[in-house]
């Protein structure tokens, strides 16, 4: 049984569907990838898991499976329970990750006060371990600052210890390096992978640089428009990729063996195909 | 750069520090009107009626800003009215606050239903020509501070309401907040934590612009007489007489106005100047 499930998710704005039959599974311990072009309906995935969706987003069917349980079944109220004790975010933006009116280390601690029941001093001691474990000096003076006293990198390293803090069995990390400069992405793309890796947690990376998904993940799900095109192991998306959108877009990302090598975007006529599958899978469900 | 900002940062103290001066000044006075005020401020002397102020000539030392045609003493007036303009300013611009941020808040954060009721209801209370309404909740509720108090707040919620809408609105969709609902925690108690102190900033600014509206609104009141018994002194109504005599006395009118304008200012002065401090960004 995997950890998260989800299947033939539907949802949408108004009339407009914007995640359409979606089934993705992450195993416990897995790093999966989850990429496609900007507006695909990644973020939505990752939302709708979280219990965080906006309001004009409305799940239509489909079932979410966090660790065993239907989370579409719970009340609202047991519903965030249960999600809060078995999984986190990483945001993409660490600007507006943190709240600029309250200190950092209050931030960080009020997960294990909520989650875990512990005490204000206990959480405490355990942010400024994660603090330290994620290489941020001087973690007491940090816990006692604002967020916009910190650099961006700062930022982003708090939100993974925060993440990390009520040791949720799933993280989603929702392009958690995209508003960083390249310097500091790579840092922090390998603190992400060694804090998954000592901790033993499934992530499921929201990205769209396939790079990084070479690097980081063991399988991959690929989106657009909001439905699933492909679901597959890494290895076997890069050597032989099983839907032509995938192999466009693996034609249209910078190798680090050939750097130089000329760049195709995707085709026009494959992004039509794309187009003609998901009217006909509309076709299919009533939508006109 | 940093000089540049050191000095506007001097200067925006200056203006708090005055602002906030001149109104711990009017509120001492308030209180201890009785114990400050040379005269009885309803007391007339029609022999001493018209009195200028100290500095000109046939001034009398008992009535340092002059008097009115009916003798009073213009000073007690002004130091008898803040205690009106005052308890107008904090209890209403208070409630106002208070009933406003709060809907809004809720409107904002919590959206669905609770946002639909309210909004609908600021949008069909705002329809409402607002001096028409109040004139008309006087006419029902009879004159006095109350009925003042209850108009401000009556007509002016909706301002509040709008606006903390709009800022917990933009606030929700924030990141922490997400975070903040992952870990489980209760909404209400989301609402406390990570929005109202966001918002607080701009609830500041909105209170003290409330009061100073509330000081305006009950002067406009005694100045049209629909406020308190026209006996006890209010600066609205000393304006009023004081522009019937503008040409023999216009130190009956020009005080009152002084003090009115100083008070407006001063609090709108505070709020700006407040909402720099609770603003962690700026601090
Ligand atoms: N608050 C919202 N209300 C209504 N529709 C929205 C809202 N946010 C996003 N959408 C729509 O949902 C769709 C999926 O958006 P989503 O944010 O999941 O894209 P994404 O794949 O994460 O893209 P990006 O790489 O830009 O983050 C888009 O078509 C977008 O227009
Ligand atoms: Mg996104």
């Amino acid at each position: 049984m995997s950890f998260l499930t989800i299947e033939n998710l539907n949802a949408r704005v108004g009339t407009a569907p914007i995640l359409r039959d979606v089934s993705l599974s992450v195993e416990a311990g897995e790093v999966r990838g989850l990429v496609g072009e900007s507006g695909a309906g990644k973020s939505m995935i990752g939302k709708a898991v979280l219990g965080t969706l906006p309001t004009a987003v409305e799940i239509e069917s489909g079932r979410i499976v966090l660790d065993g349980e239907d989370l579409q079944a719970l009340k609202p109220r047991d519903r965030r329970r249960v999600i809060g004790a078995k999984a986190a975010l990483i945001p993409q933006d660490p600007l507006t990750a943190l709240n600029p009116s309250r200190r950092v280390g209050p931030q960080i601690t009020n997960r294990l006060v909520d989650i875990l029941g512990w005490t204000r001093a206990d959480a405490g001691h355990r942010a400024a371990e994660l603090l330290d474990e994620v290489s941020i000096p001087d973690p007491e003076r940090v816990m006692r600052a604002y967020p916009h006293e910190l650099s961006g990198g700062m930022r982003q390293r708090i939100l993974i210890a925060s993440a990390f803090a009520a040791e949720p069995k799933l993280i989603i990390a929702d392009e958690p390096t995209t508003a960083l400069d390249v310097t500091v992405q790579k840092q922090i793309l390998r603190l992400i992978r060694q804090m998954q890796a000592r901790h033993g947690t499934a992530l499921l990376f929201v990205t769209h640089d396939l790079g990084v998904v070479s690097k980081v993940c063991q399988s991959l799900t690929v989106l657009f428009g909001g439905m699933v095109l492909e679901d597959t192991r890494v290895e076997q998306f890069f050597a032989r990729p099983g839907h032509p959108y995938s192999a466009a877009l693996l034609a249209a990302t910078p190798k680090y063996t050939d750097p130089d090598a000329s760049l195709t975007p995707v085709p026009d006529a494959v992004i039509a195909g794309v187009e003609a599958e998901i009217e006909a899978h509309d076709r299919m469900h009533g939508h006109v | 750069m940093a000089d540049a900002r050191g000095l506007v940062k001097r200067r925006a103290g200056a203006r708090l520090w005055l602002s906030a001066g001149w109104l711990v000044l009017l509120v001492l006075v308030a209180l201890f009107a009785p114990l400050l005020a040379p005269q009885d401020p309803l007391m007339q002397d029609l022999f001493a009626a018209r009195l200028p102020p100290f500095w000109a000539s046939g001034a009398d030392p008992n009535f340092p800003l002059g008097t009115d045609s009916l003798g009073r003493d213009v000073l007690s007036r002004i130091m008898y009215g803040a205690r009106v303009a005052l308890s107008v300013a904090l209890i209403a611009g208070i409630l106002t606050c208070v009933i406003g941020s709060v809907l809004g808040l809720i409107a904002g954060y919590f959206r669905g239903w609770p946002d639909v009721v309210i909004s609908r209801l600021v949008d069909i209370w705002m329809a409402f020509p607002p001096v028409l309404f109040s004139i008309l909740l006087i006419a029902v509720m009879g004159t006095g501070l109350g009925s003042i108090i209850i108009a401000v707040v009556v007509i002016d919620w909706t301002r509040f309401a709008r606006v903390i809408r709009a800022e917990a609105m933009s606030q929700g969709a924030m990141d922490y907040v997400a975070s903040a609902q992952v870990s489980g925690r209760k909404r209400f108690s989301i609402m406390l934590t990570e929005i109202l102190p966001n918002v607080m900033p701009t609830i500041v600014v909105l209170l003290t612009l409330e009061m100073g509206i509330a000081v305006i609104v009950e002067a406009i009141l005694s100045f049209v007489n629909l406020s308190i018994s026209t006996d006890d002194p209010t600066w609205g109504s000393m304006i009023a007489e004081g522009r019937l005599s503008i040409h023999q006395a216009w130190w009956v009118l020009v005080f009152p106005l002084i003090a009115l304008f100083l008070t407006v200012l001063s609090l709108s002065q505070l709020g700006e100047g407040l909402k720099d401090r609770f603003d962690p960004v700026l601090r």
